[in-house]
């Protein structure tokens, strides 16, 4: 009988336990690897068939395809460089220049990968349509309220993702956060 | 207490077997991964143009709207598959994914280095017969192999303003894919 409730008790407790941390690593985004700088992160080794049992089974549940590393890699960002979560009703500055590419695009995604509705129509930049400074850098402001230059809007959502994509990059799985990757700042300049 | 212990420490290895197990096995149970969505919209070896992501309807998440794409779903079980993709001037890329929508090949038209992009898609076994009864002359003949017998073409023109979409659009329009049956 004692060893009838252990064994209940085991299987109870390898269900729990397991399903658990597979829900866990399955919503928390867990990703091992990578490159991070500042508030970005990609995983270029997801756009190659040596992708990470767990990054697979993320790319299936969600139904995205991952972006071919012979394509471009895209950079991930779900907070400002402080940590803090990306709010659309602050006004957020992605201010400074990018690693190598041909080019590259910014996009507003809400966090389920959806674009977010705005009057504009506009839901990212390309490095072709940017205003830029002097020396070759640009700063993109993305907030609730219109502003002069360039503006991406939020339409006040709560919370959002950025992503930027380089294509025809040089970098890939082999490189490292460094100087092969300046990544524009992400900083909250003005929030109530 | 030594004995619940010990039901406790197998209760956690076999919750870590699980919990492997489990990912190991969602890819091959996941309804929703992409290759499903594009099922109903697609016919085999048929390229197919999707409709631009917008914030009222998006096939895929986390697609990039400065793209038009167009997508072959193909099958090798009746031959090998030839692509033919005119490159737009700012940027076109074929990308090759898996049945479980794992990417194993992406090339540009940069690397492709020609007006239009040319491949033949296999598998394995079929490029395994072309080298027997063929002579290899077709040195310039770009042969990709793929893992499955079924998945996805994603070929991808970049609009650098929303004004250059219908252009984009347009030559993704023009791309063909096509079995040649053996």
């Amino acid at each position: 009988m004692r060893l009838l409730i252990g064994i209940l008790f085991a299987f109870a407790l390898a269900a729990v336990v397991g399903l658990g941390l597979t829900w866990l690593a399955l919503t928390d985004n867990l990703a091992f690897g990578g490159i991070r700088v500042g508030a970005w992160s990609a995983w270029p080794k997801n756009g190659t068939p040596n992708i990470d049992p767990y990054a697979r089974a993320v790319v299936t549940r969600t139904g995205a395809l991952p972006l071919g590393s012979g394509d471009g890699v895209a950079f991930v960002a779900r907070t400002d460089d402080t940590g803090a979560a990306l709010d659309g009703r602050c006004d957020i500055h992605v201010d400074g220049i990018t690693p190598a590419a041909r080019f590259w695009t910014l996009t507003l995604y809400d966090t389920e990968g959806r674009l977010v509705a705005s009057t504009l129509g506009r839901h990212g930049f390309t490095s072709q349509e940017i205003v830029r400074r002097g020396d070759g850098t640009f700063d993109i402001v993305i907030g609730p309220r219109a502003r002069p230059g360039n503006w991406l809007p939020t339409s006040g959502i709560e919370r959002y993702v950025l992503v930027l994509r380089l294509y025809d990059t040089p970098i890939g799985v082999a490189t490292r956060a460094g100087r092969e990757t300046p990544m524009p700042a992400v900083k909250n300049r003005t929030c109530p | 207490m030594i004995r619940l212990l010990a039901w406790i420490v197998a209760g956690l290895l076999l919750g870590g077997i699980v919990h492997l197990a489990t990912i190991l096995i969602l890819p091959r149970t996941a309804t929703q991964d992409a290759y499903a969505r594009l099922l109903p919209l697609t016919e085999a070896n048929k390229m197919t143009l999707l409709p631009n992501p917008s914030a009222e309807s998006t096939l895929m998440p986390f697609m990039d709207p400065a793209f038009a794409t167009a997508v072959c779903r193909y099958d090798l079980t009746q031959g090998p598959l030839k692509l033919q993709a005119p490159v737009s001037q700012p940027y076109t890329a074929v990308s090759f994914y898996t049945r479980r929508d794992v990417a194993y090949y992406a090339i540009n038209d940069r690397a492709a280095g020609r007006r239009t992009i040319e491949l033949d898609l296999m598998t394995a076994e079929q490029r395994a017969q072309i080298q027997d009864d063929e002579e290899v002359t077709a040195a310039d003949r770009l042969i990709v192999t793929s893992p499955t017998t079924t998945g996805l073409i994603m070929l991808r023109a970049f609009a650098p303003e929303p004004g250059a979409m219908s252009l984009a659009r347009g030559i993704l329009n023009t791309a063909t894919c096509t079995v040649t049956p053996e």
